[in-house]
């Protein structure tokens, strides 16, 4: 496929979104529920992803450092 | 000396039975001592081609068939597809079932809330919420002769396909790659046009009585020992509708007692007949001689259910061409198991008389075999020859008690004698026996156009099922929003073709099918191929991995890139 520009090729995969899920056979008013659900069901997902996967992050990288570290030294206090 | 070698006997029966409870875990497995050996149990059928036939000695040409393998990735988006409408149909469903929305479709009345429910199996939902928003491409009115050319009434649709209106414009010379009209006799001039007129002036258009009493004219009796020529069989027999046909005379040579080996795709009329007769059905894969082996030898070794008394008569049922994959009978093969296991052959060529075959003469003539070889020869006169109804050939004995036995030749009423004039003129035609070489040119005209066109589609690199030589062109499109944008998208590029969905295929098997005919010139066949090159590009079609061969880049590459 060749395409004149930009707005043309994203047209063309507009289209083949629309194909591959068969939503081109619905009515505009079904397009845009399934649209909406699926926009905002990954708008979600990106958002949550944003939220939490730094704070995950830290947490995994505090837990493999306390098992993978070298030995703290305020473990071999002196008990007198 | 004797005692060693009967214990050796007995040891190595005892040894093989020991090794076949194993192998089969069961008593009473038929021996494997079969005609046509089978392929390795646990290779992965990477594709279900059937280049390399593992008989090839009973094929004097090369039997090239091929049924490429669904990509996953496509199969996986396709049943994600259909589940999403599914979703939206239990919706719609829901919002019909409250009232929200008005129900446009026959649906369970106010007063029968209590009854059975008629509209809730699947096909019902079906066509209430997948069918009915694609319905465009279906039953599509025309208003010319139904030939290479055809003209559209023009329809439009102000609520999603429920209902339709005229705008009174006709759409002009859309390219018509959907009927079976596959030598060219769909014209309204022409010899066999003007026969049938003539005929008509001669006869009128019906007596209005059975063949049995006095609906038998002359007419009729010509056509029957034109056809039993034609085919080569000692005697035949012409009936008023091609499905009745086969569905009214299965009953009368098949009954209880008797089993019927029914390929798995046959057409409905052949399973309508099959049924009606009421004798025992098994079902072998499609094509696969293999599998119909197997069924014969366990039909012959067991017998009849329970009372293990032999079948009284075992009946192979198989289509020519098969209408929906392109694939032909492996006819060779089914003869040679015929004889072997003394059953009956019923063929079927509904598709393939007049369409295969250096003399037109169907599947028969097209491998070069003897037609008393098959027992019963059905096929219509609705595709190749352009009229309506359907025949039965071979022996005598056989027509002679059909004629007495059959449901069709004593209920329905005679065929209409322009419609046999039409088909006695095409059919000499086809002979030859008009005198010209017309017949010769439009069977070479159409062998021509189905290598062309299916060559062509190949290169391209669609997924085209069936035979190299089959007139049937089925090219897949898998997903159910494909069905509907690809009729849509041909005819605005001013060509008609055939969807196919689901009741007719499998569910994921979604389909275009294209029937080439001799009245296509070349130049047509260009612009069609053209369309659906263009198409395919733009709805993804060309989904073959094969290897598409690199010395023919042709013209579509250099025409696609003009364009754009």
């Amino acid at each position: 496929m060749y395409f004149k520009n930009f707005r043309e090729y994203l047209s063309w995969l507009y289209f083949q979104y629309l194909l591959i899920t068969g939503i081109y056979v619905l009515e505009p008013w079904e397009k845009s529920i399934f649209n909406s659900i699926l926009f905002s069901a990954i708008a979600m997902v990106v958002y949550t992803s944003y939220v939490f996967i730094p704070i995950h992050l830290r947490l995994a990288l505090e837990f493999f450092h306390e098992i993978f570290g070298g030995q703290p030294e305020s473990t071999m206090t002196l008990m007198n | 000396m004797t005692e060693s070698s009967g214990s050796k006997l007995l040891n190595g029966e005892a040894c093989q039975r020991t090794l076949r409870g194993k192998n089969a875990g069961k008593n009473g497995f038929v021996k494997n001592h079969c005609v046509f050996e089978h392929p390795r149990k646990y290779r992965r059928p990477t594709e279900r081609s059937q280049n390399a036939a593992p008989n090839s000695s009973l094929y004097k040409k090369p039997f090239s068939e091929s049924f490429e393998e669904t990509p996953l990735l496509v199969a996986v988006l396709t049943y994600m597809g259909y589940g999403i409408l599914t979703i939206f149909g239990y919706f719609r469903d829901f919002l019909r079932h409250w009232n929200i929305e008005k129900c446009h479709i026959a649906h369970e009345r106010e007063q029968q809330k209590d009854f059975v429910p008629l509209y809730q199996d699947f096909e019902n939902f079906y066509t209430r919420n997948l069918y009915m928003r694609i319905r465009d491409n279906w039953n599509r009115p025309i208003c010319s002769v139904p030939g290479a050319k055809v003209d559209l009434v023009e329809r439009v649709t102000h609520n999603y396909n429920w209902t339709f209106e005229h705008t009174g414009k006709v759409v002009k010379d859309v390219i018509n790659m959907g009927s079976y009209n596959y030598l060219g006799f769909a014209e309204n001039t022409g010899a066999c046009a003007s026969a049938a007129i003539e005929t008509t002036h001669a006869y009128g258009v019906g007596v209005a009585s059975t063949r049995c009493e006095i609906g038998n004219l002359d007419i009729h009796e010509e056509l029957e020992q034109l056809v039993a020529r034609f085919l080569g069989v000692e005697s035949s027999m012409a009936f008023g509708m091609g499905f009745a046909t086969n569905s009214m005379n299965i009953p009368p040579l098949t009954g209880k007692g008797c089993l019927i080996l029914s390929d798995e795709l046959n057409h409905a009329s052949l399973v309508l007949g099959a049924r009606l007769s009421g004798s025992t059905i098994r079902v072998f894969k499609h094509n696969n001689m293999q599998s119909l082996e197997k069924l014969l030898r366990d039909a012959i070794a067991h017998g009849q259910p329970r009372t293990h008394r032999p079948w009284k008569k075992i009946l192979i049922v198989v289509e020519g061409i098969y209408s929906m994959e392109g694939s032909i009978v492996r006819l060779p093969e089914v003869i040679a198991l015929k004889k072997r296991y003394k059953a009956y052959l019923y063929l079927d060529e509904a598709h393939s008389i007049g369409a295969l075959g250096p003399n037109g003469r169907g599947v028969v003539d097209y491998f070069g075999l003897d037609p008393k070889d098959v027992d019963i020869m059905m096929g219509t006169f609705t595709k190749s020859f352009g009229a309506a109804g359907g025949y039965i050939g071979g022996r005598k004995e056989l027509i002679d008690y059909l004629r007495c036995h059959s449901h069709s030749a004593l209920y329905a009423t005679s065929m209409s004698p322009p419609v046999a004039q039409q088909i006695i003129s095409s059919m000499k035609i086809i002979m030859g026996e008009d005198g010209s070489t017309l017949g010769k040119d439009r069977l070479r005209q159409l062998s021509e156009n189905t290598t062309y066109f299916r060559r062509k589609l190949r290169e391209m690199g669609f997924i085209i099922y069936g035979n190299d030589d089959s007139p049937v062109v089925p090219l897949m499109l898998y997903m159910p929003a494909k069905i509907g944008a690809f009729g849509r998208e041909m005819l605005k590029r001013n060509i008609g073709t055939v969807v196919v969905g689901f009741p007719a295929t499998p569910i994921i098997e979604s389909r275009a099918r294209f029937c080439v005919s001799a009245a296509h010139t070349r130049e047509m066949l260009d612009t069609a191929l053209r369309a659906i090159s263009e198409v395919g590009d733009l709805l993804q079609l060309k989904y073959s991995r094969r290897e598409r061969p690199l010395s023919t880049p042709g013209w579509t590459y250099e025409e696609s890139l003009l364009q754009d």
